[in-house]
């Protein structure tokens, strides 16, 4: 069996979101960039899923900028076989991610499609559901948990009111939650050694899709700030001040 | 204009993300059907006829439904969405399951969690964790949209009779089976809807500890809620998660308790109208969007402020 893996690079979580003075979008000049966080969950399972002899191959995908191909030595680092890059400097918006995926995904024939739930920038949260739509596969989203059992995936999701569990028929795409496991850190021969692993480039234009967004940003604006706060001595005044000034105990 | 609303319901009743849901179709205008979707969901499509505003409810009862699989749901959305100008869900884990799904078979881009209505065609939403808001204008026939609750208004739940009609499912994709839904059982109010929210995070230092947060809920009639830290070192459920990657909540108050603060946890909770925190670190980043700051240890200060009460 084979995955399919997709990674996106983004600004790092750690570093605060700037927005740029002529209101654009966000000033990502000389910011740090890294794998966003869900993708690296999505990367950890697969990888897992090939230690374990469940899948053969973990086959990486980004679609970007040439930059892009640090966040796939990264990934190739941390034990994935080899990686695609689909070359393009416009920013999509996550149907023509899905179309690009749709088409990979003819080429390499996965079993498997697995991807982070959301990506940290746009937050968009629908990439993998629109793969598994284009394809007509079945979905799993926000996984914590994945089994594969007798050619099916049981997955137990994270949803807002506990757990829930579903069983899906392979080929299937799963989306990753951050509790699905704890990613490891690339060691550095690995790091050597992801650099000679295979790396295929393809230019976007060369899959022959519309990709053309549906959505025109108009400005990326500062959210409203917060009034500042006081500091209150101890829990005597803290409980006055909710009683007496903001009135909501 | 003509918007449908998705509810998210428990067979018996509806969500109340729903209600909020609604409002946001409200301000965008024009006949709003709801529809309820579900495997014995009657009484749900009953509560739905109530909700003030809406023209229809339309009602599918099936059980290829159980579960509200997003196969089956995107698939019955698709069925019906050539009737609408907008089809709107609640940016909540069942919205965000098969509102995509449905955006992609119907090739139209999905409007992820709008937190402000600017026109038909144009929306504000949160990016990069609420640290910055994108005003997009969409160019699709349909728009397909989900919504950040805390962002607009429960409509009036009871005072509405809009006819309910029954229609059919779609076929059954039979590509995936629902197995169960384990949940926490809480006496407590819920978090999403609670006025008041008091939240542990790493500081709590064990699960058991959470037990000091419960009482003082129980006075102030608040739900318990916990950081990404808390949960991932197993103190408390999933469900009890505020932040990017779990629950966004905007109550009355909000009580941090031995959270420090990360980016992620303020993008759940720091709309929330008089924030607290209550942290011994004093440079700790939750005191720069709380409104009311105490750097204490919790151990002494919770169960203060419990007698206190």
């Amino acid at each position: 069996m084979k995955v399919l893996v997709g990674v996106k690079r983004v600004l790092d979580p750690q570093v605060k979101a700037r927005v740029k003075a002529d209101k654009s979008g966000i000033d990502l000049t000389n910011a740090k960039m890294t794998m966003n966080p869900f993708c690296e969950n999505a990367v950890e399972e697969a990888i897992r899923l090939r230690e374990a002899g469940t899948i053969e191959e973990v086959v990486v995908l980004s679609v970007g900028a040439a930059k892009s191909e640090e966040t796939l030595r990264n990934a190739l680092a941390l034990g994935a076989d080899r990686a695609i890059l689909v070359l393009t400097e416009d920013v999509l918006e996550p149907l023509a991610i899905a179309k690009i995926f749709k088409a990979i995904v003819a080429q390499e024939s996965p079993d498997l499609v697995l991807v982070g739930k959301q990506a940290i920038d746009d937050e968009c949260n629908q990439t993998g559901q629109m793969v598994s739509a284009l394809l007509g596969w079945p979905q799993a989203t926000f996984a914590s948990k994945l089994e594969i059992v007798d050619g099916t995936a049981q997955v137990t999701r994270e949803v807002d009111s506990g757990l829930e569990t579903v069983n899906v028929n392979m080929p299937a795409v799963i989306t990753a939650d951050l509790r699905l496991n704890e990613p490891r850190y690339a060691s550095l021969p690995n790091v050597m050694k992801a650099k000679r692993k295979p790396l295929e480039k393809i230019d976007i234009a060369d899959l022959g899709l519309d990709t053309a967004n549906r959505m025109t940003t108009i400005e990326v604006m500062e959210p409203p700030a917060r009034a500042s706060g006081v500091m209150v001595e101890n829990v005597a005044e803290l409980v006055e001040k909710l009683r007496n000034e903001a009135k909501v105990i | 204009m003509s918007i449908l609303v998705i509810a998210e319901h428990d067979n018996a009743s509806l969500i109340g993300a729903t209600l909020n849901t609604v409002t946001a179709a409200q301000q965008i205008g024009g006949n709003i059907d709801l529809l309820v979707a579900g495997n014995s969901c009657s009484e749900a499509a009953k509560a739905a006829s109530e909700v003030v505003g809406i023209s229809r409810v339309l009602h599918a009862d099936d059980t290829s439904l159980e579960g509200q699989l997003a196969e089956n749901m995107a698939d019955l959305i698709v069925s019906l969405a050539s009737n609408y100008t907008h089809v709107l869900a609640a940016a909540t884990t069942f919205g965000k399951n098969f509102m995509p799904r449905a955006a992609a078979l119907l090739d139209v881009s999905q409007i992820s969690e709008i937190s402000e209505v600017v026109s038909a065609d144009t929306f504000v939403r949160p990016v990069y964790a609420g640290n910055a808001m994108a005003k997009v204008q969409s160019s699709d026939s349909i728009k397909l949209i989900t919504v950040r609750t805390t962002k607009f208004e429960a409509a009036a739940e009871t005072g509405g009779t809009a006819a309910i009609e029954t229609i059919s499912a779609a076929a059954d994709t039979q590509m995936s089976r629902f197995i169960g839904l384990s949940t926490s059982v809480s006496e407590r109010v819920e978090l999403t809807s609670a006025a008041i929210v008091i939240s542990g995070g790493r500081g709590m230092q064990n699960g058991e500890n959470f037990h000091m947060l419960d009482s003082v809920a129980d006075k102030l009639g608040a739900a318990v809620g916990a950081s990404r830290a808390a949960v991932d070192a197993g103190f408390v459920p999933n469900d009890y998660q505020v932040g990017q990657t779990g629950k966004v909540i905007a109550p009355d108050l909000y009580i941090a308790v031995g959270i420090s603060g990360a980016i992620q946890h303020l993008a759940g909770m720091k709309d929330s109208k008089t924030i607290v925190a209550i942290n011994k670190d004093s440079e700790a980043p939750i005191f720069q969007v709380a409104d009311y700051g105490l750097v204490a240890d919790l151990f002494e200060a919770v169960p203060e402020l419990d007698q206190a009460l």
